[in-house]
């Protein structure tokens, strides 16, 4: 709750200190203070102070899953905040906007990660979309990010009406919004109305995060949109799209699990080939990692497939490794001038300690044990191998992690065993320490996830 | 806790490499470092067995049942002797090669030995799966880095062969752990699991297949040739020294006493592919002209025989595998300092290039000598008790084609000594050629590093009763999983 409402605040304060403040810089230190407050306060409410105390009827539950994820997303903010927020001044003037829109997902994010009513599950959603929308389309005279904002709008705007389709038959069968009562009664056969709502669902869902066959505006928008953002719209909203996923078809849908599952099996499978099959063929680092995010989104549906206690952890697990490991290639990426392949060559001569940190994010991404990217993926093929079916669903999401290697690869080959001029950069002391303090998070949370999990249960 | 150090000096060494700047220096610090790693893990073989020092355990990553746990057994200490030993004799006779930035390339060959010890010293599957990939990534960036030319698509391909292998290996030990009573990642636990005939199955297929490209096992082996080829030279030594033998290890301390039903179910036809490999790769050696693709494809069929060996699963045949893994170990970094000391003396590989070295370098061609005996396992050298053990395993065996197997090792013994007798008269022995004729004797760390190594073939060869009784106790454990199994076959 803390947290709610202090980032709706704090957006609408970027949104005047636009106006007042006229140095950037400016602007950038109130977001990061703005974003350490945040944080410090969803921990606070994780340690049990809580500030405002709003009776919502139960339509949302700050339980622990809900705030842990929330202070992963936060911390995860901050550190792309540091990392990239200097980056957003190229994309357009409206400096402050850009961050009061950031806050607005992130309010929108504490809505996805607490709901316990599908109403809140869709304003959540909405929250986070339409920003989104704008943010993609800020670099206003770019003819690419104009495209990516309204397929993106179009796409986006399709599949909330999914959304709102399967919601109403939902209440239609089940004559309630809570999630906790959808599944409280259930008749030995589920009514098809409430079959077709939450199929209606599943796949709106699926949309939001990319899953196949539902992820065709993926690839363009992240390509078209502004990549400081791509950043953040490819990591940070993906993990919450996840979290509300996980939630919705753990509390509400939990019972019909066996009408699902098969399903949820079948469209990972898609994720993960599509992902990751044609992930190879790209020539671009940025849309190589747009069809690596299908690939992770692959694996993260593993959890949602399986459903249980592990899932729910390696979940979390995995949103914090993908997101942190995603964002600090994504900030080197926003500083080189080439984005293909090629622009890496002979990266790690020029700059050895960028391509050491972007080399360990990668290795995390591959699943490379002692990384977070490793025990992320191990939880996932133990929540999946607990459900004792399906072992050909964990050797072929295997395989697949095996193919993701090839991509992943390439760019280490490209920085470090091919000879290329990188043209110079002028890369900040703090950027670099920011980096190692990434990579060294990246590697502290594969090798001991108990660090984070424990907040889970204590 | 010599367990422990065992990792930690490389480990610790290695990182400290990084920072180092001078050439000198940088030399002096690892071959310092592998001597002390070589001291403690020889102060580690005499320690006898059960005694504290050699297991160490602390908890880590509790919530998943997993810890850090490391025991030095009679196997263990073979193979990180063999390790341990490597790593002096490789520096020492690569001494005069010159590597862009030798910091890094030090500083990741001492990771690797670290990643190694790990592997051979883990007793806790998690940590073990761990080690095993941790061993690989330096392998990864040391070939694609200082390799040759093609080196890049080819370590690639090693990469995700091995990277696949050991995924799928992962899945296999998840399997098990789900099986475990006490979910634990223990050896253990995962020692006393039950699981039926057709789980079995699925487990030993999912983890063999890692081991098998390791090893590496026809038809897995395609990557091999081409990576002894690209790599470099001190790194080849490493990878076929010490690292192949990775497999045939994991076979027997983390397969067999796992899912020992399962593993005799498919012994045979495991048995038929890898003596089939033995018998293919040795007629390929002897058509080679390139050295090192000559001494990759003996390696592939020298690691067929130990398979097979593996599979009999009888004391004989399970212990002449534990003391061979070491001398094939010393023999095979033997032939590659050979190779390694011709290609930089002549700039080429070709045996129809070279000839009559023997009148220019006879302290080169009496060492290489020695070495290609032991590498054919002639009486008195260190392979021959290995060798003999693994044949008297092959033979009295379980299976009904034991002879059949036997007839197939004996001639796969016999091309190797075709080719590498051949590949001795072709190179030191006829007449000098324009690019011999100027050939100079090797200087003095080059002797000293083959001296010890034919020391070593010489004394394992006459007594090879002190590694016999380190691995009396292991295989005996080893066959005492099947010994049950066995009681309810007819014997043949």
């Amino acid at each position: 709750m803390n947290a709610l409402l202090l980032s709706a605040i704090l957006g609408v304060v970027m949104m005047f200190s636009g106006i007042v403040l006229k140095q950037k810089s400016a602007v950038r230190n109130v977001a990061v203070a703005g974003m350490v407050l945040l944080l410090l306060v969803n921990v606070l409410e994780m340690c049990g102070t809580v500030f405002f105390k709003i009776d919502t009827k139960g339509m949302m539950s700050f339980d622990r899953f809900a705030l842990l994820f929330n202070t992963i997303v936060f911390a995860a903010t901050l550190i792309y905040l540091l990392l990239s927020a200097r980056d957003m001044e190229k994309v357009g003037i409206n400096y402050a906007e850009y961050f009061a829109l950031i806050f607005f997902i992130l309010c929108g994010i504490t809505l996805t990660s607490s709901f316990k009513s599908l109403l809140i599950l869709f304003l959540g959603i909405e929250i986070i979309s339409i920003p989104l929308y704008i943010l993609t389309g800020s670099d206003k005279k770019n003819l690419k990010s104009n495209e990516a904002s309204l397929k993106y709008f179009l796409l986006g705007a399709f599949s909330t009406g999914l959304m709102l389709m399967g919601i109403a038959l939902v209440y239609g069968a089940r004559g309630t919004f809570y999630t906790n009562d959808i599944t409280a009664f259930t008749e030995a056969k589920p009514s098809a109305l409430l079959i077709a709502g939450m199929l209606l669902l599943l796949f709106s869902m699926s949309f939001k995060v990319s899953a196949a066959p539902f992820h065709f505006w993926t690839p363009d928008v992240y390509d078209g949109a502004p990549t400081v953002f791509t950043s953040f719209m490819a990591t940070i909203v993906k993990a919450a799209v996840f979290i509300a996923f996980i939630r919705l078809f753990d509390e509400a849908f939990g019972t019909l699990q066996s009408s699902w599952q098969l399903l949820v099996a079948i469209i990972t499978v898609a994720t993960l080939f599509i992902g990751n099959i044609t992930a190879i063929f790209q020539q671009s680092v940025k849309r190589m990692l747009a069809y690596s995010s299908i690939a992770q989104a692959g694996f993260m549906m593993l959890s949602l497939y399986a459903m249980n206690a592990d899932a729910k952890e390696g979940l979390l697990l995995y949103t914090a490794a993908y997101s942190l490991a995603t964002i600090g290639i994504f900030a080197v990426l926003i500083k080189m001038n080439d984005y293909t392949f090629d622009g890496f060559n002979g990266f790690a001569k020029h700059q050895p300690l960028l391509a050491a940190t972007t080399t360990i994010f990668l290795l995390s991404l591959a699943g490379i044990p002692l990384t977070a990217g490793f025990i992320s993926k191990f939880y996932m093929l133990k929540a999946t191998l607990q459900t004792g079916q399906h072992l050909w669903l964990v050797i072929f999401a295997v395989l697949m992690a095996a193919v993701s290697v090839y991509y992943y690869f390439r760019v280490i080959q490209a920085m470090y065993f091919k000879d290329g001029d990188a043209p110079p950069m002028q890369i900040s002391s703090f950027f670099k320490w920011m980096l190692v303090v990434l990579a060294f998070l990246i590697i502290l949370l594969g090798t001991f996830p108990d660090m984070l999990l424990r907040w889970y249960y204590f | 806790m010599a367990a422990l150090l065992l990792i930690l000096i490389p480990l610790v060494t290695g990182l400290a490499t990084f920072l180092l700047k001078e050439e000198k220096q940088i030399r002096i610090w690892v071959l310092a470092a592998s001597l002390g790693t070589l001291v403690l893990s020889i102060f580690g073989f005499t320690m006898a067995e059960g005694n504290a020092a050699l297991s160490f355990r602390a908890e880590w990553m509790q919530t998943l049942g997993s810890s850090f746990s490391v025991r030095l057994d009679g196997m263990g200490k073979l193979l990180c002797l063999l390790n341990a030993i490597a790593y002096p004799l490789v520096i020492l006779t690569t001494w005069n090669s010159k590597y862009k930035k030798s910091n890094n390339f030090f500083a990741l060959m001492l990771l690797a030995q670290a990643g190694m010890m790990g592997v051979f010293l883990a007793t806790d599957a998690l940590l073990f799966y761990f080690f095993w990939e941790l061993a690989l990534i330096p392998m990864y960036f040391l070939c694609s880095q200082w390799g040759g030319e093609k080196r890049i698509p080819v370590t690639f391909k090693f990469f995700i062969y091995t990277f696949i292998g050991s995924l799928l290996m992962l899945i296999g030990i998840l399997y098990i752990y789900s099986k475990t009573p006490d979910h634990s990642f223990s050896i253990d636990s995962f020692y006393n699991v039950a699981l039926s005939g057709k789980e079995q199955s699925v487990v030993f297929w999912l983890i063999f297949v890692a081991f098998a490209v390791k090893m590496p096992l026809f038809p897995f082996h395609t990557w091999q040739p081409d990576t002894y080829e690209q790599a470099p030279a001190a790194t080849t030594m490493i990878l076929s020294g010490v690292m192949v033998k990775m497999g045939v290890f994991g076979l027997l301390r983390w397969l067999f006493p796992v899912v020992p039903f399962a593993s005799f179910q498919w012994g045979d036809f495991i048995t038929l592919l890898a003596l089939t490999g033995m018998i293919y790769a040795s007629l390929i050696a002897i058509k080679q002209d390139d050295l090192k693709r000559l001494i990759a494809y003996s390696s592939i069929a020298h690691m067929g025989l130990m398979c097979a060996a593996a599979f009999t699963q009888n004391i004989s045949g399970l212990q002449g595998l534990m003391i061979q893994m070491f001398n094939h170990g010393i023999n095979i970094i033997g032939l590659w300092i050979v190779v390694e000391l011709i290609e930089r003396q002549f700039g080429t590989r070709k045996i129809s290039e070279l000839g009559g070295l023997a009148q220019k370098a006879p302290a080169l061609a009496v060492l290489l000598v020695v070495v290609a005996l032991a590498n054919i396992a002639l009486p008195l050298t260190n392979a021959f008790p290995g060798e003999f053990l693994m044949f008297n395993g092959i033979f009295s065996s379980q299976t009904k084609y034991y002879l059949w197997f036997t007839v197939l090792a004996g001639m796969g013994i016999i091309l190797g000594a075709v080719y590498t007798l051949n590949m001795i008269r072709k190179v030191f022995y006829g007449n000098t050629n324009e690019l011999t004729a100027t050939a100079q004797d090797i200087r003095w760390n080059e002797k000293l590093g083959l001296g010890i190594i034919v020391l070593i073939i010489f004394g394992l060869g006459v007594y090879p009763q002190c590694m016999l009784n380190e691995t009396t106790a292991v295989s005996e454990s080893i066959f005492k999983k099947f010994e049950l199994l066995l009681k309810t076959l007819p014997k043949h």
